[in-house]
């Protein structure tokens, strides 16, 4: 694997009036990769990318595209990476077709409007007008302008906020879509199913720093507990028996319901102490940490 | 799709901002009415006073409608530079539309010119329907030097867009720029002599407005109209106005 990384980011540093919102930040992304930032609100995803997109200039650090520079070589990264931002609108008054129509018109080698209209269930909204769109369909326009000029990287900041479940899933599959075309996808996201579901790697950004940086599986296995084990006892436990645990990361009581973190080791030692001490576990549940544990963990969002 | 990939016309992208802008323009009613119909209009009502219809003394024999078809003119352009335009862009920029546009290869610059080829346009084409109507219905006399009038009139609209561009650069929402514009509105118009013509102004007075843009503006129109060829001081304090307040909104403007 030696294709050099499409999108370069290394020592990212941006403040605003002061407050660093972007502390020493690096990563790549390689060619035809799902990269996700995840975060909790006021992290720094957005500046991050608004670094990558060129809207904003970097303090410190290096950011390249493809190699280029988004802020020297502003025109020709913005051939190559169509962005949907998250905070933007258009002319109240133009409709979706001319929209379309209008951003096709900026690009060298834009793609169909029509096929992405349809692909984005847009069709039967061509000529609404922007400003009577719902926030569901606005998102879904905005999408589809992102991709209207053919991009090697799209850059999606809360790609799905304002839709439905439904909406939701049908857009992820127009990511997966984007990337089995081999468009390199940067995913800003603060839903852990969607970072889940969608990227190959992650970024977990706490406070404008990386905290963690895997895969969604390998940022549930390096978080302090892969393994969640609860139980209702039928006599009360020692606690120090239960702190005494190997691998053991956490313990919560809740009524008489007690729920570990831990390792595999653990429930095998959970269930020798239990049995050991004669007590039945009741309503006994083991299950793997999800990215919402993880992330809760990674980002100290949870104290 | 079809086989046939029937090519997309490839369209230049500054002709679809600005076929995308008029388009958008059209479908404002309120603001062409204000812009193209209210100088005319305007024109016609007074044009209904008959003692507007008669010679004047005081205007050296002059009738008070010839003297304010060129007012008139220049209220057409005021209005659309000041009014029309600032509110459309600050909005656009207020909204985050040329911030995503400038993540396209299209600069946003090309929203601001299509903006004011636009305004431009319907100030020029507003202004020669005051003429027309001066001439056709109340039998004003078109402008005498049009070659003098038309060079006037193309400076005067750079002026007042320049103008409009700075309200743009200092308003940061479209509600303070359609208030400044309105602000600096009335002063305009009292300079380009709605109220009192340059002409017939008290000399101190005349000499003091000649030195806004309008003013001088209202002093060269109103010139070449009577067939003189206007005074370079005029003309030049006009080009002085629209190259400082250009100027001035290139250096204040932001995108985002």
């Amino acid at each position: 694997m030696s294709t050099p990384p499409v999108v370069e980011v290394s020592n990212l540093r941006k403040s605003y009036s002061g407050r660093t919102v972007v502390d020493d930040i690096s990563f790549t992304v390689a060619e035809g990769e799902i990269f996700g930032i995840l975060g909790p609100n006021g992290a720094g995803k957005t500046t991050t990318v608004e670094c990558v997109e060129g809207l904003r200039v970097p303090d410190g650090g290096r950011v390249r595209v493809a190699g280029l520079d988004p802020v020297a070589d502003h025109a020709a990264v913005t051939r190559i990476l169509g962005s949907q931002l998250q905070e933007s609108e258009l002319q109240a008054k133009l409709t979706v077709r001319e929209a379309l129509e209008l951003y096709a018109a900026f690009y060298p080698d834009p793609a169909d409007w029509r096929q992405l209209a349809e692909r984005l269930g847009l069709t039967a909204r061509l000529n609404t007008r922007f400003g009577v769109l719902s926030g569901g369909q606005k998102q879904r326009l905005f999408i589809a302008l992102a991709l209207i000029g053919s991009p090697r990287v799209v850059v999606l900041d809360e790609l799905t906020t304002g839709l439905d479940p439904r909406a939701r899933r049908d857009t992820w599959e127009v990511v997966e879509e984007i990337r089995a075309r081999g468009v390199t996808v940067l995913l800003v996201t603060h839903f852990m199913a969607e970072a889940q579901r969608l990227c190959d790697r992650i970024a977990v950004i706490d406070q404008g720093r990386i905290t963690a940086l895997d895969t969604p599986s390998g940022l549930i296995a390096r978080s302090a507990g892969s393994t969640v084990i609860s139980f209702t006892p039928s006599a009360p436990l020692d606690d120090e028996q239960l702190a005494a645990l190997p691998a053991l990361v956490s313990i919560e009581h809740k009524d008489d319901r007690i729920t570990l973190a831990g390792s595999d080791e653990t429930v095998n030692a959970v269930i020798s102490l239990l049995v050991r001490n004669h007590i039945t576990a009741h309503q006994l549940r083991v299950t793997d940490a999800t990215l919402d544990d993880a992330f809760l963990d990674l980002t100290g969002a949870n104290r | 799709m079809s086989t046939a990939t029937a090519a997309p016309r490839r369209t230049s992208p500054y002709v679809a901002v600005l076929r995308a802008e008029a388009r958008l323009m059209s479908r404002e009613p309120g603001i062409l009415f204000w812009a193209v119909g209210f100088p005319p209009l305007l024109l016609v009502i007074l044009g209904l006073i008959p003692a507007f219809r008669e010679p004047s003394a005081g205007l050296g024999g002059l009738r008070t409608i010839d003297v304010y078809v060129p007012v008139l003119v220049l209220t057409a352009i005021i209005m659309t530079g000041l009014q029309t335009m600032p509110p459309v862009i600050t909005g656009y920029r207020e909204r985050g539309i040329l911030r995503r546009m400038s993540t396209t290869p299209v600069r946003p610059a090309a929203l601001l010119s299509a903006q004011m080829v636009l305004t431009g346009g319907i100030a020029l084409g507003s202004a020669i329907v005051c003429l027309l109507i001066g001439r056709l219905v109340y039998d004003v006399r078109l402008p005498q030097q049009p070659i003098a009038y038309t060079f006037a009139l193309l400076l005067t609209t750079a002026g007042a867009l320049a103008f409009g561009a700075l309200i743009t650069a200092v308003a940061r929402t479209a509600k303070v720029a359609a208030a400044i514009g309105s602000a600096v509105f009335f002063p305009s118009l009292a300079c380009a002599g709605m109220w009192l013509p340059v002409q017939a102004m008290p000399d101190l007075m005349a000499r003091i407005v000649t030195l806004t843009p309008f003013g001088a503006a209202a002093q060269a129109l109103g010139d070449a109209a009577t067939g003189a060829w206007p005074a370079w001081s005029d003309l030049g304090v006009v080009a002085a106005w629209a190259l400082v307040l250009s100027a001035a909104a290139m250096r204040w403007f932001r995108w985002q």
